[in-house]
């Protein structure tokens, strides 16, 4: 059994061999964009290509000196549909490099494709703990953020306000339950103290118990994870309970991003953190902001922004082995050793392939999230699990 | 738990009960008088909250002209659609209701998606019903909450009066028991069925707008409230709006003291009710009892 595994192993290798070698250092580099273009991510999937083909055409058209010719698929944010997309693109199309995606659960099963085949994966989004930690590979590069991240900021920026005893709340699944662990740790570092985690099942949205709960606990602080419509229903809900005047609502960025119109005056002066604000005044993030707005009519967000990234991470690995994609250990090394100039601020990649990268600390202003401060500086994600 | 706590607890039960028998009462007449399993009556608590939405800036603080309104545009579209879709219906078998009611909430989340796009909006409660009040010293309870309910129960003491008072709603009772011989007596069934559905969409549609201030509109909003409100249907017995009151109120309290007492498992807690329900009474709590 086992002389057969190492057989077919070195087979499949000598087959990936081959077709590199096949595919050598001339000719255009097929990049699969696999990101949602339907359904409730379709804007995310959106921003995430524009901002990608925004710094290939900055250079060009041309990454490592080779062209780029796109291959797209469409992951509709369906888990179960993850593995045959990406084979879409692995098997039919036979792209060098993968890009994709924003839901967690779809990225898992690309992650394991990428894995399996050993093609490069560039992930714009996702921010599943598992990806970069269990789950790593040299071949994988995440140019966004892991869930712990931005909940671990949140935490220490709680502490050192002076929050004690502290309530979470968020859906019951992986991602919420990654952030709240994440805001746990960075609090009790600081030594405060989770006094409950509140949760409900996904996509309920009916908080009046929870609410009347944190009420009767009185806790110092609550922190939130839920997004989009969650998001905006929560912060509606604690305002309208008056609970915000009493016990702040602290939150990673998703909370109040591209929901502030919607949450209106109840979001008002809400603290959050995220790895990027919209008015970061570095001359790298005002290029940026403008070169999009011209090119495609529109801001940019956090999201843009990723995807630019994902494409600079890419250049970084195909310049230093001249776009010769058979250089694979090379490649893989130049893409973690090269800091990426992005619009957030310089960062470099872990050994794991996770951004270690500042993380603001923001303030809703009207319709915007205001940079206040920097919560922690160069914040590495711990990577449990990853063996690189 | 102390006391406060308790009641305010209760009345977050009432309340979310409320709302969730607006859209489910729409179901069960739909399904139990006609006969039809319509998956997509989500979709039409979904067009009530963006009807919610669109009108708000032709209306601005005229808060109950609105809802009238669009109530009324609900239920005539409810009329058109039973006219052109629903009606071939009541011969064929579930199977086939099911695909044509899946496929509708297909086509109404992508006309949502053209004409709204895919953002989470935000609806404005009217400025008379801003604000709250304080309830034991605990937290606010926003005064549109108390007007949601209020208007819950208004609907509620309507229906049952429509239904057992009234000579329309002995039409409607006898047309559920039976089809062939309300034709025999000289009633047109087809236009009795067609103000049942266009009635029981204006109710989604109601739940929807008076929904609309407290939930914001976001795609998909439909799916969510479509599976609870089958469960209270069950559980209230299939076509019975008592049955269907008194369902909701029990999921309502299960589900908040549910989250309160068994956090890791306040999803099961509505489900594992449906089951005892169906053991204990497979035709659910009240079997066409009105």
């Amino acid at each position: 059994m086992r002389l057969l595994r190492i057989a077919s192993s070195a087979s499949v290798a000598a087959l990936l061999a081959g077709s590199a070698f096949a595919q050598g250092a001339s000719g255009p580099i097929k990049v699969g964009l696999m990101l949602p273009y339907s359904g409730t991510y379709a804007g995310l999937g959106n921003a995430i290509e524009n901002g990608f083909k925004l710094y290939v055409q900055e250079q060009g058209g041309k990454l490592g000196g080779r062209e780029i010719q796109y291959f797209k698929v469409d992951d509709e944010s369906e888990p179960s549909k993850g593995t045959d997309n990406v084979n879409k693109l692995i098997k039919r199309d036979n792209v060098d490099v993968l890009v994709g995606t924003v839901h967690s659960g779809v990225a898992l099963a690309m992650a394991n494709a990428a894995k399996a085949n050993n093609t490069l994966l560039v992930i714009p989004n996702a921010g599943a703990d598992a990806i970069t930690g269990p789950l790593c590979a040299a071949n994988i590069v995440r140019s966004s953020f892991s869930n712990w991240q931005p909940g671990y900021a949140m935490g220490v920026v709680a502490a050192q306000k002076g929050v004690k005893r502290a309530m979470t709340i968020t859906w019951n699944y992986a991602a919420g339950a990654e952030s709240t662990k994440g805001f746990t740790e960075g609090l009790e570092k600081g030594g405060g103290k989770v006094v409950k985690d509140l949760n409900l099942p996904f996509p309920n949205v009916e908080f009046q118990a929870l609410l009347t709960e944190i009420a009767a606990q009185k806790p110092d602080a609550v922190y939130a994870f839920f997004a989009g419509g969650g998001a905006v229903k929560f912060v509606k809900d604690y305002a309208a309970a008056g609970l915000n005047k009493t016990i702040p609502l602290y939150g990673p960025g998703f909370l109040t991003d591209g929901t502030l119109e919607a949450q209106g005056a109840s979001a008002q002066s809400m603290l959050t953190t995220l790895h990027y604000a919209d008015n970061l005044d570095t001359p790298k993030n005002n290029a940026f902001r403008k070169a999009y707005a011209i090119t495609y009519k529109a801001q940019p967000d956090v999201y843009a922004v990723q995807g630019y990234d994902a494409a600079q991470i890419l250049a970084n690995g195909l310049k230093a082995v001249g776009g010769d994609l058979s250089k694979r250990d090379a490649l893989t090394a130049a893409m973690r050793k090269t800091p990426v100039d992005s619009p957030r601020g310089k960062f470099t990649l872990s050994a794991a392939g996770n951004p270690v990268q500042d993380i603001y600390l923001r303030q809703v202003v009207g319709n915007n999230n205001e940079l206040r401060a920097i919560a922690v500086k160069a914040l590495a994600d711990p990577a449990r699990g990853c063996k690189l | 738990m102390d006391t406060a706590t308790f009641l305010v607890q209760c009345l977050n039960a009432v309340q979310y009960g409320l709302l969730l028998f607006l859209v489910a009462s729409g179901l069960t007449l739909i399904f139990g008088i006609m006969g039809v399993i319509n998956l997509a009556h989500g979709s039409f608590y979904m067009l009530g909250a963006y009807l919610a939405f669109a009108l708000a800036p032709w209306f601005g603080d005229w808060f109950v002209t609105r809802l009238v309104v669009g109530v009324a545009l609900a239920a005539l579209f409810g009329y058109v659609l039973e006219w052109v879709f629903f009606s071939f219906l009541y011969e064929r078998d579930h199977l086939q209701q099911v695909l044509l009611t899946y496929a509708l909430i297909l086509v109404f989340e992508e006309l949502r998606s053209l004409a709204f796009g895919n953002d989470v909006h935000g609806v404005t409660a009217p400025g008379w019903l801003t604000g709250g009040f304080h309830l034991g010293g605990l937290m606010e309870y926003p005064w549109y909450r108390v007007f949601a309910s209020a208007a819950c129960l208004v609907v509620a003491l309507a229906l049952y009066a429509v239904v057992n008072r009234t000579r329309l709603g002995m039409m409607i009772r006898a047309g559920a028991s039976n089809r062939d011989m309300v034709r025999g007596l000289g009633v047109d069934i087809r236009r009795l069925y067609r103000i049942v559905f266009a009635g029981g969409v204006a109710l989604a549609a109601l739940a929807g707008m008076v929904a609309a201030p407290l939930s914001s509109v976001y795609p998909g909003m439909g799916s969510s409230v479509l599976i609870i409100c089958f469960v209270v249907v069950v559980i209230g017995g299939i076509g019975s709006i008592t049955g269907a009151l008194i369902a909701s109120l029990l999921v309502g309290f299960v589900d908040t003291f549910g989250k309160v007492f068994f956090a890791e498992w306040s999803g099961v807690g509505v489900y594992v009710l449906m089951a005892i329900v169906l053991v204990w009474r497979p035709e659910g709590l009240m079997k066409r009892g009105f």
